[in-house]
């Protein structure tokens, strides 16, 4: 599903992002990606859903070869990559229920198409209720559920989440590692960027571990 | 409606392209629009500056245009020459020269006005009736006022000719012909052409500049959105669809605003402006312009709304991308 060759990325100040990375994600599998403070993480994640262009190298995603996209087609696959933050990236002066909507408003999906998956979006991530307040007035996880509905009502093939406990509690940190999980369930590939190591050796998924830009490891977690 | 049903029942890939594109467009304008009203009174400021930029060389050129129009119709009547003939010619000489004249070709009538009854007449009209009653004989010649055969090709020349022709009869004393006027009229009236032609294009570029500021504000205060929209999939036309509609209704109020306008100045005018016309014995009435006019005024804002907003969007929304 996801496919890196001798992928490099380095940055107009001349620092590396990524040197030479060679992976391979199937789809259907969830992963994790750790790695010390600038190891590439977002780095690595951004090139995937097309945030930045491989400076030398080639990505595959679902067979498309990224490199090559452009225009409307670079638009197409962002679509088709679901995207979490840490900052989570809402719009505060629309409804929980908009932000949530906008990847359906961007391939006009009719009206009543977008209420009925918006609404199965956020029955998902417990926030049903929610739908009309402003992102403003939500907790921290609460915000983070409603970009974690933003990015699977489209239902893409893959997502990505960056530090997406970064701020949380170990329980939600726990709750919406087992959300993720559940995506998975249905076939959903994902790749996951986090600092918590405590959390992910409790779960028995791959753990791809960058240093300095370069992967260090890939192991599978049979511990758990 | 079926085919709405039809593209949610395939979901997602294979939905009509052309039912997608007209969905956002629908989007588009209802959402620009939203937009608008709800910075209802910052709209209104610019649709009032877009408005009357708008209105105020298409005012004057209604104006300007409707002037040379009355002078025009009033051409016959004031290429008619007047011929005082002699203080001693009689009224039956006066009438024998008229039939004689009427042979030629390049006149079209001959109306004579007889010294007494316009004797009767300046009495009446001019407030010296005291005075011209202490005279002992009338003072006026008869005059012959004769209207030529104008036609398209019909030049000055020919008029001056004629004149030449009027002047050498034994019974002539004066030939009056005033045209100057009307010429000076008419040079006035193209540097006024030229001037609002100037005068347009400068608020035309002003309204352009209005409209692409205004909106390349509202691209910088809706960046984050922006970046979010691509984020998710959005295309830069998709993004870029909102601005334009912006335009277009900038430009389609500010028309409509213009026309408000220049309704409202024709009213007002119209009054005294009917009194100046009836002083020149004009039957014409201050009309309002025909649908062509509006048409034109309100499609040249349109357009203008328009360029305004791809100015300001072209290549700058393409260069907004997430990060
Ligand atoms: N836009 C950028 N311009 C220049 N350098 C950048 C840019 N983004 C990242 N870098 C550099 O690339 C390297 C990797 O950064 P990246 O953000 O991918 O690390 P990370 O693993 O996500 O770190 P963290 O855990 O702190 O988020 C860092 O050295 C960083 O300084
Ligand atoms: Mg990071």
């Amino acid at each position: 599903m996801i496919q890196f060759e001798a992928v490099s990325k380095r940055y107009a100040a001349g620092r590396d992002g990524l040197r030479d990375i060679n992976l391979m994600i199937d789809a259907g599998e969830m992963v994790f990606l750790t790695g010390h403070s600038g190891a590439g993480k977002s780095s690595l994640l951004k090139l995937i859903g097309l945030l930045e262009k491989a400076t030398r190298g080639q990505i595959r995603v679902d067979g498309r070869n990224l490199g090559r996209l452009k225009g409307k087609a670079i638009a197409r696959h962002r679509s088709r990559v679901g995207m979490i933050f840490q900052d989570h990236r809402l719009l505060t002066d629309r409804s929980v229920f908009d932000n949530v909507a906008i990847p359906l408003v961007v391939c006009a999906y009719s009206h009543q198409e977008i209420k009925r998956r918006v609404r199965a979006a956020l029955d998902k991530v417990g926030l049903l209720g929610k739908e009309k307040t402003s992102p403003e007035t939500l907790s921290g996880g609460e915000q983070q559920r409603v970009g974690i509905a933003r990015a699977i009502v489209g239902k893409p093939p893959v997502l990505l989440a960056d530090e997406p406990t970064g701020n949380l509690d170990p329980e939600l940190s726990a709750e919406i590692m087992r959300l993720f999980a559940d995506f998975n369930q249905v076939g959903v590939t994902l790749l996951i960027a986090t600092h918590d190591i405590a959390l992910i050796k409790t779960l028995p998924y791959r753990i791809l571990t960058l240093n300095k830009g370069e992967l260090s490891a890939d192991s599978m977690n049979l511990h758990a | 409606m079926k085919k709405l049903k039809a593209s949610r029942r395939i979901g997602g890939k294979h939905r009509w392209n052309a039912n997608k594109l007209l969905l956002h467009h629908l989007h588009a304008a209802i959402f620009s629009l939203g937009r608008l009203s709800r910075n209802a009174l910052s709209s209104l400021l610019t649709l009032a500056v877009i408005g009357i930029a708008i209105a105020l060389p298409a005012g004057l050129y209604l104006l300007l245009n409707y002037a040379s129009h009355s002078v025009s119709n009033w051409d016959e009547n004031s290429a008619a020459i007047s011929v005082f003939l002699r203080q001693e010619i009689d009224l039956p000489t006066a009438q024998a020269l008229q039939q004689k004249l009427l042979q030629r070709a390049d006149i079209n009538s001959i109306h004579i006005i007889d010294k007494d009854s316009a004797m009767q007449e300046f009495r009446q009209f001019s407030g010296f009736a005291g005075a011209l009653d202490a005279l002992d004989s009338n003072p006026l010649p008869h005059l012959l006022i004769i209207q030529p055969t104008l036609n398209e090709d019909s030049s000055t020349q020919d008029l001056q000719q004629l004149e030449q022709a009027l002047r050498t009869q034994p019974e002539v004393d004066l030939v009056q012909i005033d045209t100057a006027w009307l010429q000076r009229f008419q040079a006035i009236s193209n540097i006024g052409q030229r001037a609002i032609l100037v005068l347009g294009s400068l608020l035309g570029i002003a309204v352009l500049l209005v409209i692409g500021n205004t909106i390349r504000l509202e691209v910088y205060n809706r960046h984050e959105e922006i970046e979010i929209m691509k984020l998710v999939g959005a295309t830069t036309a998709f993004v870029r669809r909102p601005f334009l509609y912006t335009g277009l209704w900038y430009g389609l109020f500010g028309g409509l605003f213009a026309m408000a306008l220049i309704l409202l100045a024709i009213f007002w005018l119209s009054q005294p402006m009917q009194q100046l016309l009836s002083l020149y014995n004009s039957d014409l009435i201050l009309s309002y312009p025909g649908l062509p006019t509006w048409t034109a005024i309100v499609g040249g804002s349109i357009l203008l709304g328009q360029c305004g907003a791809w100015l300001a969007v072209g290549q700058h929304l393409r260069k907004i991308e997430p990060s």
